[in-house]
């Protein structure tokens, strides 16, 4: 991976200036690079990593494995595709071991949630189980702890 | 209240020979700010990386709770020499060579009470860490500063060296990388330094802690490492600030076997041995702390990169620091002085750094900043240091 997508992976609300005099590049050079890696689509989108614990709000999360009997010529993707392209399916992996999709879901409810499950998504042709974990609470999401109380605890000037 | 006075009289003349740190004064300005924006802090903004802290929470469960050898858990002495060995090329001192002490600050006090007679000199390139003066006083000898220069990347000339060099110089300290100008000594510089102590027959205390921090495409060089060197040479090392372990305090001396023993007789008295829990968490740092190393260290050098194109497009020159983690730009356009910018700034801007002359008088004329902060702290400092030369200087 290049420096800069190192650096706008971290954070991609740095400034351009900011990332011109780390990469030692001119800002219009730096501007040029992103757009392209936009064009690309190797830069897909950019996220806010939201506390929703603190906003108080009842949303849920859902972690389902999901088995499926795979196709001929197309395997496993058809049938993903017609998982995925429902609005409600957040993230979508192809795993190894005893299932064959991981589905993360979010809706308003648990009700919510889970007659998404048992009127769309178990229903589909070729899905031949689904196993439903609610997540009860984020610890760390992308290598961000939440709710972290490390401070800087450094005196303000030392030798 | 007592008669100050009076029992300073009592003192020892030693202790009042030397004048306290002039890094104090900012510290107690700054405590009364809430919103201070520190670029004067020379220590990692990292926590210890979590791997070397929960092997000292097991070390604890497990009983690790005693005394050590006088030098040190042998796991961890061995663990440095192949560090050394491997990082340096450092052949020839074995585990029995090396001193862990509590911090480099220690190993440095100790070395030079060792090594320093009643009037013996030791020659000391400026700037320099704020001990190595003080330290020198205190153990009976006289320091005998030495400048370096810009136009010279802050390296410490053999000419100059030469033109200090009487016939009671015992001993030189070199500092590089370099706390507070980021210079590094490459190898052809350091070996014509290792030509002149072998000349005038010098002992070498080397102070490395910067060794594992240095950017770009010139690495660290040990003095130690250089043929025939290790002999003559006190190598001082520490984990605090590769590895983020400042509190821990722990460090080393490798050296000849009849320094090390002066060493360990003086550490044996007064120290007794390092403590135990973070000898522990050190094992941990040298055995699986290299990728967390690895990780500060590139995000110090984007950070070196940011504040040095910051600095030159504020109109205040540096020069670009090559290793450890500070910048040392050049005030003296400005016409104030060192100290007074530090405090000016400090008091109207709440950006607090070190004035370059607590690091001697060559500093006069520059500052230090600290880039162990991070990217958002140092554009906010930036702009107020922009602020400030525009409402207080031009």
């Amino acid at each position: 991976m290049t420096e800069l997508l190192e650096l706008l992976e971290t954070d991609a609300r740095r400034p351009v200036s900011e990332l011109a005099s780390i990469l030692k590049r001119s800002e219009y050079e730096v501007e040029k690079e992103i757009a392209q890696l936009e064009r690309d689509q190797v830069i897909l989108g950019y996220n806010t990593i939201i506390d929703r614990e603190k906003l108080g709000g009842d949303g849920v999360t859902a972690i389902i494995e999901v088995n499926l009997t795979p196709e001929r010529e197309v395997g496993f993707d058809a049938i993903s595709e017609r998982i995925y392209r429902f609005e409600e399916v957040r993230t979508v992996y192809l795993m190894s071991g005893s299932f064959d999709l991981l589905v993360i879901i979010e809706g308003s409810s648990l009700k919510d949630v889970s007659n998404f499950i048992a009127t769309r998504l178990a229903t589909i042709d070729g899905v031949t189980g689904t196993r439903t974990h609610f997540m009860l609470k984020t610890y760390k999401k992308d290598h961000i702890i939440l709710g972290n109380k490390e401070k800087d605890r450094r005196l303000v000037v030392t030798p | 209240m007592s008669d100050m006075k009076k029992w300073e009289d009592r003192l020892s003349p030693a202790v009042n020979s030397i004048a306290p740190s002039g890094i104090r004064k900012f510290f107690d300005i700054a405590a009364t700010m809430d919103d201070v924006i520190s670029l004067g802090v020379g220590e990692p903004d990292f926590v210890t990386p979590w791997t070397i802290r929960e092997s000292c929470v097991y070390g604890l469960e497990q009983g690790y709770t005693s005394y050590t050898s006088n030098k040190g858990l042998l796991e961890l002495r061995e663990e440095i020499i192949r560090h050394h060995a491997e990082v340096d090329g450092l052949v020839g001192p074995t585990a029995d060579d090396v001193l862990v002490t509590v911090g480099v600050s220690e190993a440095l006090d100790i070395a030079m009470r060792s090594i320093l007679g009643p009037g013996d000199e030791i020659l000391i390139p400026e700037p320099c860490y704020v001990s190595y003066g003080a330290c020198a006083a205190l153990a009976g000898g006289v320091p005998v500063a030495v400048p370096s220069r810009i136009e010279n990347e802050f390296r410490v000339t053999v000419e100059d060296l030469e033109a200090h060099v009487t016939d009671k110089t015992k001993a030189l300290l070199i500092g590089y990388p370099n706390n507070p100008t980021g210079a590094i000594m490459p190898r052809a510089e350091l070996q014509k330094i290792a030509d002149f102590a072998e000349r005038h027959d010098l002992i070498v205390i080397s102070d490395e802690i910067y060794g594992d921090l240095t950017y770009g495409s010139e690495p660290h060089v040990s003095f130690a490492a250089l043929p025939g060197m290790a002999e003559r040479t006190i190598l001082l090392n520490g984990f605090s600030k590769a590895y983020a372990m400042t509190g821990w305090r722990i460090g080393y001396a490798i050296a000849n076997p009849a320094i090390i023993a002066a060493m360990t007789k003086i550490h044996q008295y007064t120290i007794l041995c390092a403590p135990i829990t973070a000898q522990v968490a050190a094992v941990e740092a040298l055995r699986r702390g290299e990728k967390y190393r690895l990780k500060m260290l590139a995000e110090y050098d984007r950070r070196r990169k940011f504040i040095y194109d910051g600095f030159n497009k504020l109109g205040l020159p540096a020069f670009e620091p090559k290793g450890a983690f500070y910048i040392f730009p050049d005030i003296s356009s400005t016409g104030l002085s060192s100290n007074d910018f530090a405090e000016k700034l400090l008091t109207s801007e709440h950006v607090a750094l070190v004035p370059g002359t607590a690091f001697g008088s060559c500093g006069e004329g520059y500052i230090r900043c600290s880039y162990a902060t991070s990217l958002d702290q140092i554009a906010e400092a930036l702009n107020r240091i922009e602020n400030f030369l525009k409402n207080h200087v031009r």
